[in-house]
């Protein structure tokens, strides 16, 4: 045992001493975080539009002005053709173009009827698609005020109730997503990097003559990492309660036991690719291709998985992170115990298990 | 010159012997370009939905067929109580719930006011704010439908109504593949050419084959143009290798010149490239560099304007992405692909990545060293 801890205490010096990744390793949720947290938002706002108008009466105006007004756009510019229209996209300056033709005010007034052009740049179709329902929506607001408002009979009303997270924050899906990337990262990565570094420079020969077994040896290389990673967990939960007001609705308790089995998960899967990996940089890029893009991708708090073909969907179920993301979103955002994530639970459990049982028996006790 | 060619055939031998270099190099464009595009479908549709009718009337279940024949609905849950709706939401069987109170068609009809609930699971905000107004639209509609079927003669009060009509330049078809593919590509070279030319150089370091270099009567100069060269030859060659895929998988043909794309990405790889030799030169292992490169891409990448429209980021964010390379030709081969932007289009970005580009290389080779230690 006490073999065993100076091993340990060999592989925590040399991330302590190494102290640019030391930084790295514990600045990195954080930065992940205030960016998911502030900066990247697909809520539209701010849209510079230009405005096209060739009639210029008290209606055009009202309506630039109330679109101007509004938070969603941003007038930027007055174009005085169709041509330059084109111009000021092609230059990427504009979303969104409102053209209203001559004759707007007298259109409308008398012959009841008028017309507006919206002219979305759809490259991005999600927010062209936002900008006109916006826009359209600012217009509509316009056309209501100029007649009265009546009492409709039969009228339905809809009374909607979001759940979990009434204002509608990006934060609560990310933050379970970031947990599941940070675990991956750190304790992957870094572990499989860490131990074919030893083979690559030679090291893990001294190592493995060494009067400790070879497994005990790579079980002390994953503690240090497993402290870091549960360092990591403690940052980022403490950075969504106090800076995004993220809650933790469930049991603490219940998300670090959960948090810990992924780790596990994750560090077996991390010697499994260093047994494999002859240098550093292939073991960087089978972490990368196999664990870390699979995560970003199929965990589903970046892409929504249930709009992907279906044989992707199908991948996506042997994804580690998909299970726990789950778990941490009902645990820690929804407050639901054990009983309700116990199959998600198994999972990560009969996948640590298998992990763990493929990565002793292809341990290799010899260099090559 | 002389030196260069040596170098330069070092280099290269150095590559393509090593044959998990070359797959790397064309599985991941491959993975990437085939995958993260279909993955990457942020179109809001099957909404999973469970309906709670307490009702049971001839329109209780036209409104629900109504909502589901919207196709941004799939029925998934019928329950017979709200907590059980609210179960299968827990579960995420189900992302909205439709509750239809008793005596919905009698009080519509007698006084002329019904009250519907709508109950979204709302962890990712986005969706649920979408699948809302999907929702409350289609209830509008119906709504508009039982009103004119009650109200004998048709309303055709004159009143003014402003038509308003759309184009969607550019793109459509709305198809969301051309708008992800060629930013996809950039995050690829950019990858390729920031890491693997900084774990290049420190590779040498850690194996001790500096050592000779740095004896040698190789400049400084030389040495780091001998790095540059080869993976600014292989990430070129990547790139037309995504630009082939995305014609063959994708049919997206830019509407701009490909000249153009080259000619950029020529002066970003040099800004991307001279990136990675700066790293290198601070780095000492090559775990240490590829975290750091590692956090640089990722913290580009995700300020690039890829995934998430720079306007809707808050001041302080957008300054960043306007240091930010990565956001410039994301910017610059959507522009180029989709709307046909030629050079004079993109000159603003052309000096810019120019700045970038000997700003990186000037501090490497400055902070380059050939005393070890």
């Amino acid at each position: 045992m006490n073999q065993f801890l100076v091993f340990v205490k060999k592989e925590w010096l040399h991330i302590w001493r190494d102290r640019r990744t030391l930084f790295i390793l514990i600045w990195m949720p954080v930065v992940q975080i205030l960016l998911y947290g502030f900066a990247l938002t697909n809520e539209v706002k701010n849209s510079r539009i230009a405005i096209f108008d060739q009639s210029r009466d008290l209606s055009t105006q009202a309506i630039s002005e109330k679109l101007a007004a509004s938070r969603y756009f941003n007038l930027i510019k007055n174009v005085y053709s169709y041509k330059e229209i084109e111009a000021t996209f092609r230059q990427g300056k504009i979303r969104l173009a409102v053209v209203f033709p001559n004759n707007f005010r007298n259109d409308l007034l008398h012959t009841n009827h008028a017309q507006i052009q919206l002219i979305a740049d759809a490259s991005d179709p999600n927010t062209a698609n936002t900008l006109t329902n916006y826009a359209s929506s600012i217009i509509n607001d316009y056309q209501q005020s100029l007649t009265q408002n009546e009492e409709l009979p039969y009228t339905i009303k809809t009374q909607v109730r979001m759940l979990y997270n009434p204002e509608l924050k990006g934060a609560y899906n990310f933050v379970p997503g970031v947990m599941a990337l940070v675990l991956m990262l750190v304790c992957a990565m870094m572990t499989s990097i860490s131990i074919v570094r030893e083979k690559e420079i030679g090291t893990m020969e001294v190592i493995l003559v060494s009067p400790l077994k070879p497994f005990r040896i790579i079980i002390a290389k994953t503690i240090p990492y497993l402290i870091v990673s549960l360092l990591n967990i403690a940052t980022i939960l403490l950075l969504s309660v106090f800076v995004l007001d993220v809650p933790i609705v469930g049991s603490l308790l219940l998300l670090i036991g959960e948090s810990i089995l992924f780790t596990v998960t994750a560090l077996s899967l991390g010697i499994l690719i260093s047994n494999t990996a002859k240098t550093q940089q292939t073991a960087q890029f089978t972490s990368m291709m196999s664990l870390f893009l699979p995560t970003l991708l199929f965990s589903g708090f970046l892409f929504p998985v249930e709009n992907m073909p279906i044989p992707l969907q199908v991948i996506s179920n042997i994804v580690p992170a998909k299970w726990y993301y789950i778990i941490v979103k009902s645990v820690m955002i929804k407050g639901l115990g054990f009983s309700a994530i116990w199959k998600e639970t198994l999972i990560l459990v009969g996948m640590t298990a298998v992990l763990l049982g493929i990565s002793i028996k292809n341990f290799k006790i010899r260099l090559s | 010159m002389r030196v260069l060619k040596f170098l330069l055939q070092k280099e290269l031998r150095q590559i393509f012997r090593d044959p998990s270099i070359l797959k790397i190099l064309f599985i991941m464009p491959m993975v990437q370009l085939l995958i993260l595009p279909l993955a990457a479908d942020f179109e809001i549709k099957n909404i999973n939905l469970g309906v709670v009718d307490h009702d049971h009337s001839e329109y209780s279940r036209k409104l629900v067929t109504k909502i589901i024949s919207s196709g941004y609905f799939r029925l998934k849950d019928y329950s017979p109580s709200f907590r059980q709706g609210l179960h299968s939401i827990e579960l995420d069987k189900t992302d909205l719930i439709l509750e239809i109170p008793a005596h919905f068609e009698r009080d519509l009809v007698k006084e002329n006011q019904s009250t519907l609930l709508v109950a979204v699971n709302a962890i990712n905000g986005i969706k649920a704010g979408l699948g809302g107004a999907y929702i409350q639209g289609i209830i509008q509609d119906y709504n508009q439908g039982i009103r004119t079927q009650w109200i004998q003669q048709p309303r055709l009060l004159p009143q003014p109504t402003i038509e308003v009509s759309f184009s969607d330049w550019f793109n459509p078809n709305m198809n969301y593949r051309v708008f992800m593919v060629p930013g996809i590509l950039v995050m690829l070279i950019t990858i390729i050419g920031s890491s693997f030319a900084s774990n290049n150089i420190i590779r040498e370091k850690e194996m001790g084959t500096i050592e000779q270099i740095n004896v040698s009567p190789i400049k400084k100069s030389q040495f780091i143009l001998g790095k540059l060269i080869p993976f600014w030859l292989l990430a070129l060659a990547v790139l037309t290798f995504g630009l082939l895929l995305a014609r063959i998988v994708y049919g997206i043909v830019p509407l701009g010149h490909y000249i153009t794309i080259y000619i950029f990405a020529s002066i970003y790889l040099l800004a991307i490239l001279g990136l990675g030799l700066l790293l290198s030169t601070y780095a000492q292992t090559q775990q240490q560099s590829m975290l750091v490169s590692f956090f640089i891409t990722m913290i580009f990448n995700l300020l690039s304007g890829l995934f998430t429209p720079i306007e809707s980021m808050p001041e302080w964010a957008q300054v960043i992405t306007r240091l930010n390379p990565v956001s410039y030709f994301i910017e610059v081969m959507r522009m180029v692909v989709l709307k046909g932007s030629g050079l004079a289009d993109i000159k603003t970005h052309i000096l810019a990545m120019l700045g970038f580009a000997v700003f990186f290389n000037g501090w490497a080779i400055l902070n380059y060293r050939k005393r070890s230690g």
